[in-house]
């Protein structure tokens, strides 16, 4: 073999030897790729349910906390439609209790300027006044009972005559029979009534006890009065009441004023 | 607490004691009392009042006399006037609020209506 042939061999081996080492290294690499696939895929594999359970358990939770969030709303609504039912309530209690002041405000006012004077026609005035200011009435009268006759005679007339006022027997019609029971009358129908003085729209005995001594009988009522309020006919019977021992008391006073000053005559006529 | 003078003109004591007794509700009021209007003029020349309250229909003077002259006093040109009417609807109601009266209440008086009008027209707030 010529030298120039060993050295081609010497190539060859050389070229043979390169080779094979690029091949070692290939399949080395094809190797260790398959082992990184096969790494990936496992990590893939484990990472994979973790996701999902932590994922599941965080909707888990907040499901839960999306439902106790809308249990405290419930409650929340609930206490809060609780709390304006009871604000209502006290609203109106507040409206009552304001009415039911003011109403015993007037009354004590109105009992105050009754028994203020002993003088019977200032009495009638006072009641006159009252009438109009706190029932609001426009035309109206009172009557009070002759003990002689036992008849209800006219003594005050507003926005009508007395001589329009009717004299009645006790047990006659409306205004005697309210007379002889003492009950109090209030018609039913208020928006079809017509004058006519023997049935009133109202009629408030003046009693002393079970003792009658007269009537108011209302026709009409201002014109802003389109009827009466709840309060009216609880002030009815206890001015009533205030307004009966005022006349009453009155009355007597009036008597002994004058039976005294007759017989302060008789003394005076017998001493000179 | 400012205090704030009202003057009340009415003829009945049952009327002037129903509005004493609502105004007396409102704290820092010092309430004047006249019989009617030209004791309510006496009054109002005397001192200096922040409201005044009046009804119409009184003896000597009533109070659309009363709205008139009050409106024409310089003093007592921007005071506010309240008058107290029998009649619900129109005539005296107008015939005041024409000559310069600031509200009206209508008999028979309520309290609400009168301590509504007063802090009303005295700025007093609810």
């Amino acid at each position: 073999m010529s030298e120039e042939d060993k050295g081609s061999v010497k190539k060859a081996e050389e070229f043979l030897q390169v080779f094979k080492k690029g091949a070692e290294f290939t399949q080395e690499l094809l190797k260790e790729n398959e082992r990184l696939r096969y790494q990936i895929l496992q990590l893939e594999k484990n990472e994979r349910p973790e996701d999902d359970g932590d994922a599941s358990s965080e909707t888990l939770r907040l499901r839960q906390r999306v439902e106790e969030l809308e249990q405290q709303k419930d409650e929340i609504l609930t206490r809060i439609r609780q709390v304006e039912e009871e604000n209502h309530d006290f609203a109106n209690r507040y409206v009552e209790v304001e009415s039911e002041n003011n109403m015993l405000a007037n009354l004590y006012i109105a009992s105050y300027q009754l028994h203020s004077t002993l003088d019977f026609r200032e009495v009638l005035q006072i009641i006159t006044e009252i009438v109009i200011n706190l029932i609001g009435a426009e035309e109206f009268g009172i009557l009070l009972l002759d003990e002689k006759t036992n008849k209800l005679l006219g003594v005050v007339g507003e926005g009508m005559e007395v001589t329009d006022l009717p004299q009645v027997n006790i047990g006659d019609g409306i205004i005697g029979q309210m007379a002889k029971t003492g009950e109090n009358y209030f018609i039913d129908d208020m928006e079809d009534y017509e004058f006519d003085p023997l049935h009133p729209i109202v009629c408030i005995p003046l009693k002393i006890k079970e003792h009658v001594i007269g009537v108011i009988v209302i026709y009409k009522l201002l014109e802003q009065k389109a009827r009466f309020a709840d309060v009216d006919y609880e002030l009815f019977t206890l001015l009533a009441g205030h307004a009966a021992t005022a006349i009453f008391s009155s009355k007597l006073y009036s008597e002994s004023e004058r039976k005294l000053s007759t017989i302060q005559g008789f003394i005076d006529l017998l001493t000179k | 607490m400012s205090t704030y003078k009202v003057l009340i003109v009415e003829d009945s004591p049952t009327m002037r004691q129903l509005i004493v007794f609502a105004l007396k509700r409102i704290r820092g009021l010092e309430i004047v009392e006249a019989n009617d209007g030209v004791d309510g003029l006496k009054k109002l020349s005397a001192e200096k009042f922040d409201l005044i309250f009046t009804d119409i229909n009184m003896p000597i003077m009533d109070g659309l006399k009363l709205v008139s002259l009050v409106r024409n006093d310089p003093g007592y040109k921007e005071v506010p006037i309240v008058i107290i009417t029998t009649e619900g609807a129109s005539e005296d109601r107008d015939r005041a609020l024409a000559l310069g009266a600031n509200d009206y209440i209508t008999k028979p008086i309520q309290t609400t209506k009168i301590l509504d009008a007063a802090k009303r027209l005295l700025n007093l707030g609810a």
